[in-house]
Order: C-alpha cells, then structure tokens, then sequence
C-alpha cells in the first residue's frame, strides 16, 4: 500500500503500525509526535494505531524555534 | 561571561519580584527563543548568559531536524520549554499542532502562533481567537502571540489565556517597539502578563518594553542573529531588569524647560 510521510510517498505492508513508522524514522529519539490525516495520534496509541492505504503520517522532533 | 558551572535555571533563588505566568514562578523576566541559532554551543552559551528560564522549541520533520543535541542542551540548562506553533495560518494548523506539542513535550503550555501571510508574518486575529478559544477550553495553558492591538489583546484574556504577547514589530525585523503607546493600553487593559514577543533588535527596545508595564520579553532573533549571541544575551537581561527596576523606581515627569538639580540659593555673585 502505499502512504505519504512527512511529504513522501513510500510503499509500507498492509498492518504497518503507526509505532513501526516512528521507529524507522526516529528509534531512540525522545519527544516524538505523530499525526495522521491531520489528527494527533497519542504515543499510547502508536502501536495499536494501522495504518491504511492513501495514509498521510506526519512523525515530528522538537528543532529550535522563536 | 559566565561560562563555569551551570545552576539549573529553575532552581535559582527566589526573587522579590517574581514573574508569575501560569501559575508558574520565575525569577527571569527574559524568555528566549532558540530559532536562528547558528550552533548548539552558541545557544548554550547564550541562554546561560541570559538567565532565561523558558524557553521556546519547535516541532518539525524528524527528517529536518538534528534534535537529540538541542534537547540535551536544554536539558542541560535547567530551563523550561514552551512549544510554539510557528509557522500555522488556521485555528486549526495550530489546534493540531498544540496537541502535537503536547505529547512530544508533555507540556499544556503553548505559545499560540496563528499568523496570516509569510512576508509579514504577523498574527491572524480571527483564526488567532478562534485557536485560542479551542486550545483554552481543552486545558491549554496558552500564551498568545498577537498584534499589538488592546482590543485583540482583551478578547485573549477575556477567553481564558495566561498570558497576551503583542508583537514590538514584525518577527525577526529588530524594528523595535513602533507602537509603545499600545502596548503600554493593552498593560492597562488586561489582568494576565504581558509579553513583549517579536521585533526587539537590541537592548535598548526591551528596556522600553519593561519600562511601558510588560512583564516579560521574548526575543529570539536579536540574540541568535547578533554578532556576539552570548554578549547580547546578557545586555538583554540586564536591559530586562534594568527597564524593570526603572518602572518600579519611578521615571522622573517630562518638562518642556530644564530644571537644575544644583540649588540655586547660595549661587555667589561673581
């Protein structure tokens, strides 16, 4: 299937979770958010949380900012 | 410059003028902003050198970000973080990205960022209400950054938000305060601090902020962006204090002619 994450399209398996995402993307890092469709998805919720074809995930890290 | 041991910025005495800001206490009255920073070593050094104990952070793609040292850094440094939403047009860019901020940083702080064009940067006061109206109501503590319009500046506090941030001018500009009759209205209109956000170029533009009645400043740019950050970060904590002092010592009325301090009687006659 496929699915758009931070802005790029990629192939995933059908029943990727939103947590096997993150720990492709940012394994180790602390403070990481997640939206999906433009919702939050809470950290409690990664691992339970499938993802579905045409999905937009967001995964984000804390950056320096005024 | 103090560059030895770091006391956690939270942990510092008391003070007997504490700034109060959801329902937090702190002993700066200077919050610093870390966009602009050319390295992680300069923004150490200059929140050192600041005495800041808050902070703001941003979220953004894990792709573009090298955020594991930023982190280490402010945690190092004892402050506190107030995620921002920089960067959001629409109450609901910026509702999402709350919540966002709110599970990376477990924090319900937020300064609420809701602006209306990229060249000017300047906050949207409709979506900007709206936002902090949603974001209020479900347990935000939100610092909104506005206009510098007592009006907008009212509805803010009157819808529940703990602290109203009127812009000195537009976002990294370093203009200074181009309207200080305003902000000095808005202090007088609403009961949560105020928090001159935006615009300030130098130490002299946040003495001024202190000295029309904020209670704080948040400045970014004019540190990261100096030529010496770590320098400037320490003028404009002691312009943030000095401008502070000067408002509760009192400023002397304006005269149109001059009045010598020397007393006349005794002048002899030569």
């Amino acid at each position: 299937m496929q699915l758009i994450v931070n802005g790029a399209q990629m192939d995933a398996d059908e029943g990727t979770s939103v947590a096997e995402l993150v720990d492709a993307r940012a394994e180790g890092r602390r403070w990481v958010a997640v939206a999906r469709n433009g919702d939050v998805v809470p950290r409690d919720l990664w691992a339970s949380t499938v993802v579905r074809d045409g999905d937009s995930v967001e995964i984000l890290v804390p950056t320096a900012g005024g | 410059m103090p560059t030895g041991d770091v006391v956690p910025a939270l942990e510092r005495e008391e003070s007997d003028d504490p700034f109060v800001l959801g329902g937090e206490t702190f002993t700066s009255r200077l919050v610093l902003g870390t966009g602009g920073v050319a390295s992680l070593d300069a923004l150490k050094r200059a929140i050192s050198a600041s005495g800041t104990q808050l902070v703001t952070v941003a979220l953004r793609r894990v792709e573009a970000s090298a955020s594991g040292s930023l982190l280490d850094v402010l945690e190092q440094s004892g402050v506190r973080l107030l995620p921002n939403t920089a960067g959001c047009m629409t109450a609901r860019e910026a509702v999402v990205t709350a919540g966002l901020a709110r599970e990376a940083f477990e924090t319900d702080w937020v300064k609420l960022e809701v602006i209306g064009d990229e060249d000017t940067l300047l906050p949207d006061p409709v979506e900007l209400v709206d936002a902090a109206e949603q974001l209020v109501a479900d347990g935000f503590s939100v610092l909104a950054y506005t206009n510098d319009d007592p009006i907008t500046a009212r509805r803010l506090a009157d819808i529940g938000c703990a602290a109203v941030m009127p812009l000195g001018s537009p976002i990294g500009s370093g203009l200074g305060i181009r309207n200080p009759h305003n902000i000095a209205l808005i202090r007088k209109l609403v009961q949560v601090p105020v928090v001159l956000d935006a615009g300030i170029g130098t130490a002299s533009d946040a003495a001024l902020a202190m000295e029309l009645g904020c209670d704080a400043v948040l400045l970014a740019s004019a540190v990261t962006r100096a030529r010496h950050p770590e320098r400037m970060a320490l003028a404009m904590r002691h312009a943030v204090e000095g401008g502070r002092l000067a408002l509760g010592a009192g400023r002397i009325p304006r005269r149109w002619h001059a009045q010598g301090s020397t007393q006349v009687a005794g002048t002899p006659q030569l």
